[in-house]
């Protein structure tokens, strides 16, 4: 049985943890309008390079000579992925549903007899699966969007990674992120980057007609060349932009429930301690009273 | 004149611009090129420079881009750049130190491919750089 003073000692302590815990859980939800205003406004520039990006490689579909980073090196025997993390914790199963999914896809390929390299980025990553797969890492960023994510950080990153695919380090990379599905759901996403899955266009509508027109300047290999190291970045970019946004939203959920199981621990500790408040009470009246008794 | 462009500046950010207007002159990569309503369907890429746009046959703004490309369709002109400034809006003091930056790598640069990507900023710089001048002219 705790005694009185053990009783106010932990009310108070959850009563702190429980102010913390809502700040976050603030802070989260300002971060995440944030995050989730500029993923909105990267869309535009990600949704019409894709679309040039169909055009071009519809026309040049079945050609040989296509870029490598379209076309891949023709082998796939050595797989690098990316793992996108963050670098704080406290927001529930983020992390971790990333981690154990990349866990998955790194024991599948290799039962499949195909080598893994990783690259991380986010601290938590890293140090989770630095244990198990510690001599897989070939690269690790921390920090990454700090003070607010901008392009230049994702081509930093995109071009390290086309320049080690140059160098043939490996044959396959894709990347691995949270997908904002919405403030309480994150989807685990596995994104193939190299080679560049090219987007369908749909036959019948009006985007065909117009590809059969199309000028290019200087020339369409040449502008195909110049596009896929670019649009790398930008699938970058969009992971990370995605990647922050679904750990602002986890986080929020991860401290309001927090939050809210604070408020019932103090209920439940404040009943407890009116009790044996009352208790010690009725003891000591019992007490005064059987004294006055006997005298 | 009959009809209007619908311009479109798109940085990896966010939108940056996006109206009807009368003519967009861009820095293609084989040479400016005007595009007017009913331009033929195009796809090219952009050379650093300076995109002006123009109403009623005066320049009415006129946007810095370091590269990136531009599509021309039956809908109007996107632009997709990388960086875009509004020449109204060079700070004349982030020139110098964007052309000393683009030096110095060249400089410092180690490989063959470190140097392309210097020399291909300090272009960029002197871009930003005649940009800048013009806008003071």
């Amino acid at each position: 049985m705790p005694s009185l003073k053990d009783l106010r000692v932990r009310i108070n302590s959850v009563k702190s943890t429980r102010k913390i815990t809502s700040a976050m859980k603030m802070v989260a939800a300002s971060k995440l309008r944030r995050a989730q205003a500029a993923a909105e406004q990267a869309r535009p520039y990600a949704t019409r390079m894709e679309r040039m990006l169909g055009n071009l490689a519809g026309s040049l579909a079945g050609q040989s000579g296509a870029p490598r980073l379209l076309a891949g090196t023709g082998g796939d025997d050595v797989h690098l992925i990316v793992v996108v993390t963050s670098d704080r914790s406290l927001c529930g199963g983020f992390n971790s549903s990333i981690v154990r999914r990349a866990r998955a896809t790194v024991a599948e390929l290799q039962r499949s007899g195909k080598t893994v390299k990783l690259v991380t980025i986010g601290r938590k990553g890293r140090d989770q699966l630095k244990r198990d797969h510690g001599a897989l890492f070939i690269d690790g960023y921390e920090n990454v969007g700090r003070k607010g994510l901008t392009f230049g950080e994702a081509r930093e990153i995109g071009e390290k990674i086309i320049e080690r695919f140059e160098a043939g380090e490996f044959d396959v990379c894709t990347v691995l992120y949270n997908r904002f599905r919405s403030v309480i759901a994150q989807e685990v996403t596995l994104q193939q980057l190299i080679p560049f899955p090219v987007p369908e266009v749909e036959t019948g509508s009006a985007v065909p007609v117009l590809k059969a027109t199309y000028e290019y300047e200087p020339s369409e290999e040449a502008i195909l060349a110049d596009l896929l190291p670019r649009n790398l970045s930008v699938q970058v970019f969009r992971a990370l932009i995605e990647s922050f946004a679904s750990e602002q939203g986890a986080r929020m959920t991860a401290m309001d429930n927090a939050t809210r199981n604070a408020g019932e621990m103090i209920n439940s500790l404040t009943v407890r301690y009116n009790r044996t408040r009352q208790a010690q009470i009725t003891t000591e009246l019992t007490e005064i009273i059987s004294g006055a008794e006997a005298l | 004149m009959a009809g209007k462009v619908q311009f479109e500046l798109v940085s990896p950010e966010r939108l940056l611009f996006s109206e009807p207007v009368d003519m967009v002159v861009v820095p293609g990569s084989e040479g400016d090129f005007g595009a007017l309503p009913q331009h033929a369907p195009m796809l090219t890429s952009m050379r650093p420079g300076v995109i002006d746009v123009y109403e009623a046959g005066v320049v009415t703004n006129r946007i810095f881009v370091a590269g990136g490309f531009a599509e021309v369709t039956e809908e109007g002109l996107t632009v997709l750049a990388e960086e875009a400034i509004p020449v109204a809006d060079i700070d004349p003091q982030s020139i110098s130190t964007r052309l000393k930056a683009a030096e110095r790598a060249i400089e410092e640069a180690d490989s063959d491919r470190a140097r392309a990507e210097a020399e291909r900023s300090l272009a960029v710089a002197k871009a930003f750089e005649a940009a800048a001048e013009g806008a003071a002219v």
